[in-house]
Formats: C-alpha cells, structure tokens, sequence
C-alpha cells in the first residue's frame, strides 16, 4: 500500500535528524574533554546523509534518507599550555578537541527543525489516512 | 443504460490516488532537506491527471478486448512510471545552495499544505458521490 510509504519516508528523515541531534549532543557534551596526547582526543562527529532511491519496488519517485556513516572530523586538537594539569605531557601542553560551539548550535537549531517538519508531515498523513478509511460514511 | 460506478464516481479516485503519489514525493523532499546533492523533485499535476484519466479510458475500453496486463513483477509497469511519461519534473531553486541541495523547506511545506487540502477536498467530493449512490439505492 503506497500511501504507507509516507510514514518510512518521514520515519527514516526523523531518524536521520535525531542522529544528528544525538552527535551535536555527543560533540558539545566533550568540548571540554582534555587529552594528554594528540591521538586520544574527542573528535567531532558528523552524519553523511544520502537519498536512498527505491529501485526494487519500482517506486522510484520518492527517496527515502539513508545515513552512510558517521565521519569524525580530521581538524587538528586544540592545544592549551597548562602544566600544572594532571593529564599534561612532558611540556606542559593539554589537549582540547577543536569543536566549534555554534557551528554545533547552528546544526542543533537545523537537525530540531527538520525533525519538527518530519513529524509535521507525518500527522498530516495520518489524518489524511483516517479521512480515507471514513470515505462514503 | 448500463450504469457504470466509474463515471459516476467522477475524476475523484485519479485526483486522491494523484494527490497521494503528490504527497509521497513533497515527503520525501522534505525528509531530504538536508542530504547532500538531492533535486527537489515534483509532479506536474495537470498533465499526470490528464494521462491518468486517458490510460483510465483506454483501459476500460481495452478490458474487453484482453488490453495489455501486468502479470509478473518483472513486467514494465503501463500505466505506474510516471518518471518515464516526463511527469516527474524537477524544482528550480530560487536560490542556491554549496552542497548542491534544492530542496527550499518552506516551499516544500506550503505545498504539501495545499497538496493535502485538495486530498480532503477530493475525498470529500467522492464520499459525497458515494452517498448520492446509496440514497438512490435504498430509495428512501
């Protein structure tokens, strides 16, 4: 029944956007998660997001969104002398990961209003749905 | 006079199915606002109901005549590729975007607005259709 297909589509874009919620979350909740190396510290997380064509069905027309992974950001760690840290090498250097807060705010503000949209189109079709099965009534 | 439920029903069952591929597709762009490279794509609705109603027409003078069916999966859909007839058509951005996106959230929104009224109003129109049938059925 295609008219179902509205709630994978709108299903898999709130999944799509939570995940994206959940790694701004995950890089906002570590930007101040300290290293003593370069190679041990928080990188930034970022979802890819591709449109996912339904060839197999024959359905075509309507592309559902896949999430093709998670990629960590390659932007070198912040480093900040502070010798009297604990976890500070034998320079004096801590390690900061280079999380840039309102990038991630920005892309927390994106990710909630998509997934407001989604759900939006989803109870739409829902109601559309329930005035179908009470057509002729 | 042969009565015939088709006609009587009107180009409502087109509209609705029509109206809900319309609604599938404003869905999809909306769930892709933010994937990389995805067109915003759209129904030229006019011309799709057009060409519902003539394959609608011609298969019903076909069926007596043993028309082309779709028997096996693997067959080539007659009357369901709507990309195929140049019915799907893309959106032109009214502004663009580095990732290659057009997908434009608000455009997108109003349209499946008015894209789920005319939806209501079609199913409204049709279960009126279908009441005007019973009462003349049961006559009372």
């Amino acid at each position: 029944m295609s008219s179902f297909n509205i709630f994978d589509i709108a299903g898999s874009g709130m999944r799509a956007q939570s995940l994206r919620l959940n790694l701004t979350a995950s890089n906002l909740a570590n930007a101040e998660s300290v290293s003593g190396n370069a190679q041990g510290v928080y990188r930034p997380r970022e979802p890819v997001f591709a449109a996912l064509l339904e060839r197999e069905t024959g359905n075509d027309t309507a592309a559902r969104v896949q999430v093709l992974g998670v990629i960590e950001s390659n932007a070198a760690p912040q480093m900040r002398y502070d010798p009297g840290h604990p976890l500070a090498d034998e320079k004096g250097y801590i390690y900061l990961p280079n999380v840039n807060v309102v990038e991630q705010m920005a892309n927390m503000i994106s990710a909630s209003r998509s997934y407001q949209n989604n759900v939006e189109i989803l109870n739409t079709a829902k109601q559309l749905l329930l005035a179908t099965l009470r057509i002729g009534q | 006079m042969p009565f015939n439920i088709d006609k009587a029903l009107g180009i409502f069952p087109q509209a609705l199915s029509l109206h809900a591929r319309r609604a599938e597709m404003l869905a999809a762009n909306l769930a892709n606002a933010d994937t990389p490279n995805y067109k915003a794509r759209d129904i030229d609705f006019k011309a799709a109901l057009q060409s519902a109603l003539q394959s609608n027409q011609s298969m019903a003078s076909q069926a007596g005549a043993g028309g082309m069916k779709r028997t096996q999966v693997g067959h080539i859909g007659i009357d369901s590729d709507m990309e195929a007839m140049g019915l799907v058509r893309y959106r032109v951005p009214n502004q663009s975007s580095l990732d290659g996106n057009t997908v434009n959230a608000e455009v997108e929104q109003a349209e499946f607005t008015r894209n789920a009224i005319q939806y209501q109003a079609a199913l409204t129109f049709l279960g009126g259709r279908i009441k005007t049938m019973m009462s003349a059925i049961r006559g009372d």
